[in-house]
């Protein structure tokens, strides 16, 4: 029989490790898939994870992707944090796009300087919107975010899909589903010539700054990490979990509404029936990858980014499906949380036997 | 037993040499460090078969740590364990149940959602079927007469009888030696008296029984030996029997304790909260009601609520901190004459309360965050902690600073979490972190419970300076010495109902007794209920 015996006290340091283990076996056990798959695995591995970033293009895509991861997951973790389990950052993110992506195809021949701001606030009410309603059944039905939050994900994504097949169709797409490109004065400028890094990576720096201050220094983040610890006494000084409930999906879902504004405003350019290659879950593993700390976040979002890049190397280079990529993102996942369990609680073996009789 | 016992006192490593029986428990030498601290320096005492034996201590003298070490959570730096005379090395709890060692924590490690029966379920060491552990449980219960429904969940159960289930759960496992941890916080004179013969009652039977208390009047009535520690050092036995209440207590912390200082006659001023006509219903299933509280507290006054656990106090803590929403009229609570019932914990502190609920962990601080985090919890708006929406940090950690020295909180400083402190400096903490506030009401529930004397004459003195300040003090508390030692005035509450308000000088424990038990109607033809050790005298006036 084996057992999970709680650990009396757990490593503190173990705590920020064990990121770095789940990494290190994720590797590991990368290595043996790949050798199954008739690879050499250090040269897989090369490919997957140092090939992409051997040059600076690489590590400039590598801003790239990792820019919506990042300012998804600082949303989510704030959450987290208190309990508030919104698991479709997917939908929310798919929203922001066609709400903000959606005011760039009304005014497609402006050529305005607010175009692009207000597309900005649109996507974030857009994010914020497709959050509420989870905020608004959990407050009244008591209803469960982590369902709800998930299932609107599909609404969204069909609701686009929808949208990018008929009404939005681009009139000179040759019947692709397709939206018109974005005018210019609805693109995000490019921070660094030569590459596709945009003004929405400098935007996840400012998210990380503003979400550790928050976090850490306000009186509102405060409120987010009592409520997560101890509901009674949040109860006992009146922080309120309903409103907990509201700031976070509202936070959460404006920031990854806003995180899909700048995937359609920048790398793509229009919207399309797919815009994320679920950037939405992903962020999911990088907040908890984080440790729920922003900047924990931004070493998380660069390293799940790196799964990105690498697969699709893998399949260019080396012929292997796309589906590694997830694999990668599943077993780090998997490691993630069987490293927390055993910084919580160690493994006994065997029945439980007497072990104190007399020598 | 006693005759054999009576008066060895200190030199306790030196009993096997005389060829008696050996003890059911020796503990020889041993020492366990943390860093930063020697917990546990050189301990050496023994238990004799069917002998009552206090551990007695100030917070942070050592008990835990070694009762931890006895039951298998902590392993001994150096040192030893015999068992019936035999050394043992005891790797786990698993292993010292095993044994025949039982413990009734201070703080119940129980399943709120989960039956009684199936509580106990889960702590026996082997599965058994469910029919046969009902009859045993059913059995233990008559036996030692500790009445408790095994289908019960346990959310519903009071303090006291989730302590019963702890009991019970060790008393299936036939134990050899018995520890309790602070075992009568909670009980009514009647229930600890009646704890006491279940004690009594298993010692006769031969079991050894180690009880940690610093109720020191009850170990005088229980205890055939006492051990004292203090720094993590045993620095003396005695025969509780011959000391006084008093005496053991100058033992533990090493000085004279000073009564609490009541500063001549006090002066009365203003209502400052007035409860009328105050009913709830209770959101929980098996909650008490609230029937038509009336209640005054003037400045200046201490207002002690007595009653047996689960007769409304929770629910009318709770009703007076605002954390739940009551659906009377505004008017049925007033603060300095405004009406509040409306209102949430916040606006209610604004007004000048300050509240401090029974359970330290969890509900009056959080326990993995800093101090300076917790003491910004209560006191961010009063103390004006905050600017812009921002924490600020300065006069947050200068605020628990503050707390720290006035109220002696040993701890290594305002950035330590609060989880980390023992329960007396805890308590000393969050009780220090209302004062400060300078309130104009303070409510506070179960001031000392799980508290050392030392701890707890500093927190009676806290709130009766307090209180000569001008502040109406509600101390709602089971435990009566603490009532009868502080309050001006005393309710009792029972059935969610509240008996009219009795001055402390013409009530009589009796009189107490009686009302806790709801015998409102019927004191004339009432039995003596009175229970000797209540009379032993207290620590603190002694």
């Amino acid at each position: 029989m084996i057992r999970l015996e709680p650990r009396r006290q757990h490593s503190q340091a173990m705590v920020y490790l064990s990121p770095v283990l789940a990494i290190l076996m994720t590797l590991f056990v990368g290595g043996i898939i790949f050798s199954f798959m008739g690879k050499n695995p250090f040269d897989a591995l090369y490919t997957f994870f140092i090939l992409p970033i051997s040059n600076s293009y690489g590590i400039s895509e590598l801003f790239v992707k990792a820019t919506p991861l990042v300012i998804i997951a600082v949303g989510l973790s704030m959450g987290f944090r208190a309990n508030v389990w919104n698991i479709g950052a997917e939908g929310q993110l798919t929203m922001g796009a066609i709400f903000g992506g959606g005011l760039a195809l009304y005014f497609h021949d402006s050529e305005s300087m607010f175009l692009l701001p207000a597309m900005f606030v649109f996507g974030a009410i857009g994010g914020a919107f497709w959050g509420a309603i989870p905020a608004l059944l959990r407050t009244k039905f008591n209803a469960n975010e982590i369902l709800t939050s998930l299932m609107l994900t599909y609404v969204a994504t069909l609701f686009l899909s929808y949208l990018v097949h008929g009404p939005w169709r681009n009139p000179e797409g040759f019947n692709f589903p397709e939206s018109r490109p974005f005018p210019d004065a609805g693109l995000l400028p490019i921070i660094y010539d030569g590459t596709r890094v945009h003004l929405g990576t400098a935007f996840a720096v400012f998210v990380v700054i503003a979400g550790w201050i928050l976090l850490s220094k306000s009186v509102i983040g405060f409120q987010l990490r009592v409520v997560g610890k101890a509901p009674q006494a949040a109860r006992h000084v009146g922080f309120r979990q309903k409103r907990m409930v509201w700031f976070t999906l509202l936070l959460g879902g404006g920031l990854a509404g806003l995180a899909g504004l700048f995937e359609v405003a920048g790398p793509i350019g229009q919207l399309q029936s797919q815009i994320s290659p679920g950037y939405g879950f992903t962020a999911i593993i990088v907040a908890f990858l984080g440790r729920l700390h922003p900047l924990g976040i931004l070493f998380g979002g660069l390293i799940m980014a790196l799964t990105y890049l690498g697969g699709e190397l893998a399949q260019i280079t080396l012929g292997l499906p796309n589906a590694v990529t997830g694999l990668f993102q599943g077993i780090l996942l998997f490691f993630l949380l069987a490293c927390d369990v055993l910084t919580k609680y160690r493994v006994r073996f065997g029945t439980p036997v007497a072990k104190g009789e007399a020598i | 037993m006693t005759s054999t016992t009576g008066n060895i006192g200190s030199e306790t490593g030196m009993e096997m040499t005389k060829g008696a029986k050996p003890a059911q428990l020796e503990v020889r030498g041993v020492t366990k460090a943390f860093p930063g601290c020697l917990a546990n320096d050189d301990i050496s005492f023994r238990i004799e078969p069917g002998e009552i034996h206090a551990l007695l201590g100030e917070n942070g003298a050592g008990k835990s740590t070694l009762v931890k070490i006895i039951y298998g959570v902590l392993q001994a730096d150096q040192g030893e364990l015999l068992w019936d005379g035999k050394p043992v090395k005891i790797h786990s709890p698993h292993d010292a149940r095993e044994m025949g060692v039982g413990l009734v924590f201070q703080h119940f490690s129980l399943f709120e959602t989960m039956t009684v029966l199936e509580n106990i379920a889960l702590a026996m060491n082997d599965v058994r079927d469910m029919a046969a552990l009902r009859q045993q449980v059913v059995e233990v219960e008559k036996t030692y007469g500790l009445p408790l429904d095994p289908d019960r969940h346990v959310y519903t159960l009071s303090v006291g009888e989730r302590q019963r289930i702890e009991i019970v759960r060790c008393l299936l496992q036939n134990p050899k030696l018995l520890i309790l941890d602070e075992p009568t916080s909670v009980l009514t004179p009647q229930e600890v008296e009646k704890l006491f013969e279940t004690l009594r009652r298993l010692a006769d039977e031969g079991c050894a029984i180690l009880y940690i208390s610093h109720k020191l009047h009850e170990v005088k009535s229980l205890c055939q030996r006492a051990t004292v520690l203090r720094g993590g050092k045993v620095v003396g036995g005695c025969d509780p029997r011959a000391e006084t209440a008093k005496s053991m207590a100058e033992m533990m912390i090493g000085q004279k304790l000073t009564a609490p200082d009541r500063r001549g006659t006090r002066n009365f001023g203003d209502v400052r909260l007035d409860v009328s006509s105050l009913s709830l219903v209770s959101d929980e299933q098996f909650g008490t009601d609230l029937k038509g509280i009336d209640l005054k507290v003037r400045g200046g006054e201490i207002m002690g609520v007595a009653g047996v656990a689960g007769n409304g106090q929770n629910e009318l803590f709770q009703a007076l901190a605002g954390e739940i929403e009551i659906l009377g009229t505004p008017d049925c609570i007033r603060i300095d004459d405004k009406p509040v019932a409306h209102f949430g914990p916040r606006r209610r502190r604004r007004l000048g309360a300050a509240f401090v609920p029974e359970e330290r962990n969890g509900h009056g601080a959080v326990p993995d965050m800093s101090l300076s985090e917790n003491a910004f919890l209560t006191a961010f708006r009063r103390m004006a902690l905050s600017a812009c929406g921002l924490i600020s940090e300065v006069p947050t950690r200068s605020f628990a600073d503050n707390i720290i020295k006035t109220f002696d909180v040993r701890t290594t400083g305002a950035s330590a979490e609060a989880g980390s402190l023992s329960g007396g400096n805890l308590q000393k903490f969050i009780v220090g972190r209302e004062i400060l506030q300078d309130p104009g009401l303070l409510v506070i529930s179960q001031p000392t419970w799980g508290v050392d004397a030392g701890a707890a004459s500093a927190i009676h003195q806290a709130l009766l300076d307090l209180a000569s300040k001008g502040t109406a003090v509600l101390v709602i508390s089971q435990d009566l010495d603490e009532i009868f030692a502080i309050c001006d005035q005393v309710v009792v509450m029972s059935e969610g109902k509240m008996s009219i308000p009795r001055p402390m000088a013409e009530v009589s424990i009796e009189e107490i007794g009686l009302l806790m038990g709801g015998l409102h109607d019927h004191e004339g033809d009432a039995p003596q209920m009175a229970p000797a050790h209540i009379e032993g005298g207290r620590v603190d006036q002694a």
